[in-house]
């Protein structure tokens, strides 16, 4: 079993319209790397110049934000559900 | 109105139900055309229109007559001689956003913009992510308008604000979780369905009505800003929107320039905001929420980064209060003023106290303090903290002991 991404309707467009991509990588930052190769610019939507992810990208892996997890870093396994969420209101 | 624009790169986009740029996930913003607002809206003009927040209909995103809430806001600024006593402060002022119309919360100003907006885009069901006082005004703004309502909040809310959101007819859903994760959610839900979420595909009109308050505020002071203003902060929006909403009356000429402060305040048991701003630096750390001010309890606050940088800009500081905190600056605005605020009226208070007393805000100094909710709304916070009724049968001796054993205690 591989790892599945959600992928969010603003970036959908780089995908061909899929809304779930499945990837092998063991990391965050592999399995962007990943999404880049296979969909090519993808990458530059997600992180900064320095290679950090966007300050208005929000990475969850089973419903748990990465920066509470390990960031970039953080490992996969089979079966977990990434999901990419832009940052929004309060209320 | 002249385009969205992302406030990261500066992209524009086209004035529909949309949210985020594509390139770097960046809010967007509306953008107005000045000069045009400028010829039109002039202090005469405001002062000649009905007392609502829409007299400043120019600087509010829709495209034509605004369709729901026409009745919003212009609520009452006070002059709090005996708070300002307490405080240590030469004047000061409440903006009592706990008595704004139609559920007692500054969020009717909010939604009454997102409804008409959307109203305008051909919407018939509208929705929004919430942690109480957004449901219920989205509840009764959509049940007045004919709309269809599904507002999420986390399960555990005050009873009073599910009340308060049920009773409009609206479809209730409660998640399991805390605000972070109802937002989450709603924003996979919002790019499934064709519904007009307030504070995600419509935030950019949504949170434009926030600057209404600012505009409140300079024309009831007699067309001045005030030297600091104390705002809570749960994603930080009120506070970026105040700030938006004094630079545009300095812009239009409607009011002369001076130095402001806008302070930021949150309650310590979710202060991500607050504690980057005590470290003097321009991003946070996002937090799981634990206080009983729940109406301020975002974790990853999206707008905090544009909180931090205002408060920079203005000179301004943040802090934090305990829960024991909240309870008593709950009770010293209603001692003094007579207005029972909601939790988060209470961390506005006592951030505004602590300032204060820290020297932050200078005592010859004058103030507003933005009260954004009604303490009706949250009784649960209060409850066991504000002391008992005394019990007598319907007998004038017994009520005549009851005094004078009083008298002696005291």
């Amino acid at each position: 079993m591989a790892k599945i991404i959600r992928i969010p309707t603003p970036l959908r467009k780089l995908t061909n319209n899929e809304e779930l991509v499945e990837v092998t990588a063991a990391t965050i930052g592999d399995a962007i790397k990943e999404l880049q190769a296979r969909f090519p610019g993808i990458e530059e939507r997600l992180l900064d110049e320095k290679g950090e992810v966007r300050r208005f990208v929000n990475v969850y892996v089973n419903e748990e934000d990465i920066r509470f997890l390990q960031n970039r870093t953080t490992p996969l396994k089979d079966g977990d559900e990434i999901s990419i969420i832009p940052a929004i209101a309060g209320g | 109105m002249k385009a969205l624009k992302c406030r990261e790169c500066g992209r524009e986009y086209p004035l529909e139900a949309t949210h985020v740029c594509e390139f770097d996930f960046g809010p967007l913003e509306v953008a107005y055309d000045y000069a045009r607002i400028k010829k039109s809206l002039t202090r005469e003009a405001i002062a000649s229109r009905p007392r609502s927040m829409w007299r400043y209909r120019e600087l509010l995103p829709v495209a034509k007559e605004p369709t729901v809430g026409l009745q919003v806001g212009f609520t009452p600024l006070v002059k709090a001689d005996r708070l300002a006593a307490q405080l240590g402060i030469r004047e000061l002022w409440i903006k009592n956003d706990a008595v704004n119309y139609p559920t007692l919360s500054f969020k009717d100003r909010v939604v009454s913009v997102a409804l008409s907006r959307a109203k305008e885009l051909g919407f018939t069901t509208v929705a929004c992510a919430s942690t109480g006082n957004l449901a219920n005004s989205v509840a009764a703004q959509a049940a007045a308008a004919g709309l269809k309502a599904y507002v999420f909040i986390p399960s555990d809310l005050e009873q009073g604000k599910i009340i308060n959101s049920l009773v409009y007819g609206a479809n209730v859903i409660g998640i399991k979780g805390h605000y972070d994760e109802v937002n989450r959610l709603c924003a996979e839900i919002a790019g499934k369905f064709g519904w007009a979420f307030v504070n995600v595909n419509m935030r950019p009109y949504y949170a434009e009505g926030s600057k209404s308050m600012a505009y409140e505020i300079i024309e009831q002071l007699g067309w001045r800003i005030p030297q600091h203003t104390i705002v809570p902060m749960a994603s930080g929006s009120l506070l970026t929107k105040i700030q938006k909403g004094y630079q545009e009356f300095v812009k239009l000429g409607l009011v002369t320039e001076s130095k402001y402060s806008i302070h930021g305040a949150q309650a310590t048991g979710c202060s991500p905001i607050s504690v980057a701003q005590k470290a003097g630096l321009d991003f946070f750390k996002p937090v799981k929420p634990d206080t009983v001010a729940k109406s301020l309890a975002i974790g990853t606050p999206a707008d905090g980064f544009y909180a931090l940088k205002a408060m920079k800009e203005t000179n301004a500081h943040a802090d934090d209060i305990t829960d024991d905190e909240i309870r008593d600056a709950i009770k010293l605005l209603a001692e003094t003023e007579g207005i029972f605020a909601e939790t988060a009226g209470g961390v506005t208070v006592g951030v505004a106290k602590k300032l204060i007393a820290a020297g932050k805000i200078p005592h010859d100094s004058s103030a507003v303090i933005c009260v954004t909710g009604n303490g009706l709304k949250t009784l649960d916070a209060v409850t066991g903290h504000v002391g008992q009724p005394r019990e007598i049968k319907p007998s004038l001796r017994e009520f005549e002991a009851l005094l004078s054993a009083e008298t002696v205690a005291a």
